[in-house]
């Protein structure tokens, strides 16, 4: 790829991978092609919606709530579903779900991300906070137990939050951004921690379908690094800081892990 | 089968080592809070001699501290034998290699194999009828030499200290064989050596090397069994190793012939491949040679090469920085890829001698595998022997594009991806650098036929490609 670069460098003439007529922008991540913006744009959408029909992950007429927390994946969600639902006819009715676990210097200020977009994407909004429902924020949860084993609390919290709102938004489906990076640090994590049970749900694009509210994830087949390249090119607007509590988190030992390898490839 | 559970109250040596891991309340290194169950400085299990740390200034951890050196080393073997029985893995009319590299774990699974051998030894000489015979054993050491940088004398004194080791484990007398990958060439000239550093050369990626010198490694070793007349290959592979390759193996997307490669028996071998010391970790075995004073000198296999395998490397550390934070991690990685379906082959061939003990035949029977918990295939990857989904069948093209492009589409993906080269013209030199009994097992059958069959429609094809898919 370095050398690709000295020859563009050199001729000055190489042009996009894909529509042979501008000058490349960027270098995919997925396939290490070197196109213009425009056309990531055109592959990343159309791959999302290849993915969407491929899955058979929605019907015409269905409600579906977005898992919104203001961060990258969730924007760039709900920006890429509203956009092919104009564009392909989804005959979606969108909504946007937030959940407030209250921790405070992250999730309040993730709001109010969450509520811009509200505007910014004209879909309603619904928020659902821990206080509300059990009484408790995670705040309070982490100086009862410490920094092991909260975010295992607040997984658990967070996805029978999700369901509450969704139940009150009546929808019939719930998409999260949950991408390719995420799914793979969950197959190590799940590995090194011998939970077999988890392992053999959780590559599936679609879960809970037995449950109350069944989940999809169009993002799992998608790159981090290509959400954040969408994001970034398009401007769009999201709240980049990571949970305070996360730094002990066990996924992260699963995250490094991978961002080593693929460092060395 | 061992047993795995903390709340077991039979007297299995599992129960004890299980228990004292979990009875740790924080998984914080070097503490042993355990202790509190303990007596002061006797062994946990015998409560008679001290325990093996005791004797180095205090101060050692787990299971140092909490065994004397002769019921961890009971404790040790039991795991060993079990293993053994259990899976049918040595029976008196076998003839067992031995995989021996100098590193710890071959050395202890060498040791281990005498000592079971001893015991039969003397059991056949005290009894009466003499009905029972003994099975033989045999050392294998693979030289790969040609392929590192390492000086001539240095290996030539590895040797002589194997075959030192190796003569002092008798009686019973071990035949020790040294074999280079290189011997996998047809040719007996000194070309070999050459073509098997221009193999290794042309593969680009670190750690396809890695993984081919480990495939050749197998094949020697297959090589040297079936011409000595062995019957079975015990390789020294631990817990620690097996967890690496699970996550290497997942890392790599090679999640469908994974648990071919894990179980204690491989039978898609031409001579089976057995694992006794599955259950075993590196540390384990590391203190048991050190107690016994075993001479270590591990073949520096990965150190020599010319480009370091940084993929093994780092998920060596990866695992060893896991351990620290709780000490069961590798068993928790292998019990968990354990729960994948093993493959048909993963079973001892159903013995049908007659001249083996009923007993034997029908323990045999009880822990094999019955044939619906099993996977069946019957495609193999003709480098890694890797079992392929069978829809990677030979194309039925024009014979014209390429036994080359056959031979690729043979192997499994990650041998694709990852040790073959991707055009075409650097394929075909990679096939001829190939060791010919590889490149001869992906020959499809149906070669002679197809030519037949395609000369009497070939007025009607239409395009060279037909539209077989």
């Amino acid at each position: 790829m370095e050398e690709g670069n000295t020859i563009a460098k050199r001729a000055g003439s190489r042009l996009c991978c894909l529509c042979n007529e501008r000058k490349p922008a960027l270098k995919r991540p997925k396939t290490l092609e070197q196109i213009c913006r425009d056309c990531f744009y055109n592959v990343f959408e159309e791959e999302i919606h290849q993915v969407i029909v491929g899955n058979h992950l929605f019907k015409a007429g269905e409600r579906v709530a977005i898992g919104a927390s203001g961060g990258k994946d969730s924007t760039v969600l709900a920006y890429v579903m509203s956009e092919l639902n104009r564009r392909h006819n989804y005959g979606l009715d969108l909504f946007l779900l937030s959940v407030d676990e209250g921790i405070t210097g992250y999730r309040d200020d993730s709001l109010e991300t969450v509520k811009r977009n509200e505007v910014q994407y004209g879909l309603p909004l619904k928020i659902v906070s821990y206080k509300d429902l059990y009484g408790w924020t995670m705040d309070e949860i982490v100086k009862v137990i410490g920094l092991k084993n909260n975010c295992t609390f607040c997984g658990v919290f967070r996805r029978q939050a999700l369901d509450r709102g969704a139940a009150y938004l009546k929808v019939d489906k719930l998409v999260t951004g949950h991408n390719a990076d995420d799914i793979a640090e969950t197959v190590l994590l799940n590995i090194l921690r011998g939970d077999v049970a988890r392992l053999s749900r959780c590559t599936s694009i679609t879960t809970g379908e037995d449950g109350p509210i069944p989940r999809c994830k169009p993002f799992k087949y998608t790159y981090e690094k290509e959400i954040v390249m969408y994001a970034y090119f398009k401007k769009l607007d999201y709240f980049s800081t990571e949970c305070i509590y996360s730094p002990n988190a066990y996924r992260g030992f699963a995250r490094e892990f991978i961002k080593d390898l693929e460092r060395m490839r | 089968m061992a047993c795995n559970s903390g709340n077991c109250q039979s007297n299995c040596h599992q129960n004890e080592q299980v228990a004292e891991n979990d009875s740790i309340p924080t998984p914080t290194t070097g503490s042993n809070d355990g202790g509190h169950q303990q007596q002061q400085g006797v062994c946990l299990k015998c409560k008679v001699s001290p325990p093996i740390s005791s004797g180095s200034g205090g101060g050692g951890t787990g299971d140092e501290a909490r065994f004397c050196a002769d019921c961890f080393r009971a404790n040790l073997f039991g795991k060993f034998r079990l293993a053994v029985t259990s899976h049918a893995m040595i029976t008196p009319s076998d003839n067992v290699l031995v995989a021996f590299s100098g590193g710890v774990a071959s050395r202890v699974a060498l040791q281990f194999v005498h000592e079971m051998q001893q015991r039969a030894q003397k059991n056949y000489e005290a009894s009466k009828d003499r009905s029972l015979p003994v099975f033989g054993v045999g050392v294998a050491f693979v030289d790969e030499s040609s392929v590192c940088s390492i000086s001539k004398d240095g290996v030539e004194e590895a040797i002589q200290e194997m075959k030192s080791t190796v003569s002092k484990l008798a009686p019973p007398v071990k035949q020790f064989h040294v074999v280079s990958s290189a011997s996998l060439y047809s040719s007996g000239s000194s070309d070999e050596k050459d073509r098997l550093k221009k193999l290794i050369g042309a593969v680009d990626d670190v750690t396809g090397k890695d993984d081919l010198l480990m495939h050749l490694r197998m094949w020697a070793l297959q090589k040297v069994a079936s011409e000595n007349g062995y019957t079975k290959l015990v390789l020294g592979l631990c817990t620690s190793r097996i967890a690496c390759h699970v996550i290497a193996a997942t890392v790599k997307g090679q999640g469908y012939s994974l648990s071919a490669d894990i179980q204690y028996v491989d039978a898609r071998w031409e001579v089976p491949v057995v694992l006794p010391l599955r259950d075993c970790t590196t540390q384990e075995l590391s203190i048991l040679c050190r107690i016994d004073g075993f001479v270590i000198r591990p073949f520096p296999f990965s150190s020599h090469l010319p480009c370091q395998p940084m993929g093994k490397k780092d998920k060596r550390e990866t695992l060893s920085h896991l351990k620290e934070e709780n000490p069961s991690r590798e068993s928790t990685i292998v019990r968990t890829a354990g729960k994948l379906t093993p493959f048909h082959f993963n079973r001892v061939p159903e013995i049908n001698d007659s001249n083996v003990p009923l007993a034997t035949i029908r323990r045999q029977k009880r822990y094999n595998l019955k044939p619906q918990e099993s996977i069946s295939s019957e495609s193999f990857c003709p480098i890694c022997n890797s079992p392929v989904i069978d829809s990677n069948s030979p194309s039925w093209g024009s014979p014209k594009t390429c036994q080359f492009t056959e031979f690729a589409s043979s192997c499994c993906s990650s041998c694709q991806f990852q040790i073959l080269p991707q055009d075409q013209l650097s394929m075909k030199e990679f096939c001829s650098l190939l060791p010919e009994r590889l490149v001869a097992r992906s020959k499809p059958k149906y070669n002679g036929n197809l030519d037949m069959l395609r000369e009497q429609i070939q007025d009607c094809l239409l395009s060279d490609s037909d539209g077989e898919t």
